[in-house]
């Protein structure tokens, strides 16, 4: 895999919105609330996990600032790519190229919330807490949005990292440190990115060629990327089991992560073998859905057997 | 430039939720100060 060699420089998107327009929906939008969701979720069982205790007032205090730090990072993102989200079917709704919030109130409403985020974490929380929300944010701007996203194909490989700390800062939001244990579940999130991004981008290619984002199958084409997807799902499956090594999962979690990686890889492989038509679409469609579902269920039972860990322990 | 009457009741609508916001992040906090300060609170010396 090499980088594109596409010229896409930024032609900014000239934004015809009004500023003060956009309701309360267009900036809770902006946000990006389905993938803050899966940043809360995360972030949540990496602090349940976490050795130690918080207060729930500042459990709740850390995972708001998580959320709100998503958020900026979410509306920051809308900000820098209008131009391109504006000729991507997948994004055209978005409040920017809708004309329901301008560009400009985009970009003062992302770094508010996104230094206002880092502020109160480390305020309410702790530091260190704090420097891995201004990481994760700033990765996310400045790395991935800005530099990679238009410039190789490697992009989403790389910016995987801002969407894997999460739950390293809800650990440290607990421990006030960064430890294995939580760079396991960082390195889960990490290698889980580039075959999820890359079973959405096969079938919406023709999206991101439109735009002039070098993804893998526009710069590769769509057999090296099915080829990249089942090495990175074949790396995956173990990654996911390590948890269990490391003494944060248990039998329950080894169990559920031997199967959930086994569909995983056996869903990459259909993706491997149909490459035509309508299969190959299917294919790729349920390897991007089971991509979510798969996270989902590998933190859900990490939460499940350390709350239920905990009743046994508090009951004994 | 005039509003609509619409874009009005979306910026009201804006307003609103920046107040709430705000208070919500005063209440925050407040709330936060007491639980660091737990026992403390009524121990200081006058």
């Amino acid at each position: 895999m090499s980088d594109t060699s596409l010229d896409i420089t930024p032609s900014r998107f000239d934004a015809s919105s009004v500023n003060g327009t956009g309701g309360v929906d267009d900036f809770i939008a902006l946000m990006k609330p389905r993938v803050m969701s899966l940043v809360i979720f995360t972030a949540f069982v990496g602090m349940v996990v976490a050795p130690g205790s918080l207060h729930p007032v500042i459990a709740a205090a850390a995972l708001l600032c998580i959320a709100v730090g998503a958020g900026a990072s979410g509306a920051l993102n809308m900000w820098y790519d209008a131009d391109i989200d504006a000729k991507m079917q997948r994004t055209a709704a978005r409040p920017i190229p809708r004309g329901a919030v301008s560009r400009e109130e985009a970009l003062t409403f992302g770094t508010i919330l996104g230094v206002g985020s880092i502020i109160c974490m480390g305020l309410l929380v702790n530091w260190v807490a704090a420097s891995l929300l201004a990481l994760t944010i700033g990765f996310y701007i400045f790395v991935y949005t800005m530099w990679l996203k238009r410039s190789t194909s490697q992009n989403i490989v790389i910016g995987g990292a801002s969407g894997a700390l999460p739950p390293m800062i809800g650990w440290a939001a607990v421990t006030g440190t960064v430890s294995l244990e939580s760079m396991v579940l960082f390195a889960i999130i990490f290698i889980w990115t580039p075959p999820h991004f890359w079973a959405l981008a096969l079938y919406r290619s023709r999206d991101y060629e439109r735009a002039g984002i070098p993804m893998l199958p526009v710069t590769a084409g769509p057999d090296a990327t099915r080829r990249q997807i089942l090495i990175y799902s074949l790396i995956l499956a173990p990654i996911g089991l390590a948890p269990a090594f490391t003494g944060l999962g248990g039998t329950l979690y080894a169990v559920s992560a031997s199967l959930l990686g086994a569909v995983f890889v056996a869903l990459a492989i259909l993706v491997y073998i149909r490459r035509e038509g309508k299969q190959a679409e299917r294919a790729a469609r349920r390897l991007f859905s089971y991509s979510i579902l798969y996270l989902m269920l590998l933190f859900a039972v990490l939460l499940v057997e350390h709350v239920a860990d905990s009743l046994i322990f508090a009951g004994a | 430039m005039e509003l609509t009457e619409e874009q009005k009741t979306r910026r009201r609508a804006r307003s609103i939720a920046i107040a709430w916001a705000l208070g919500a992040m005063v209440v925050l906090f407040f709330v936060v100060t007491i639980v660091r300060l737990g026992a403390n609170v009524a121990n200081r010396s006058f």
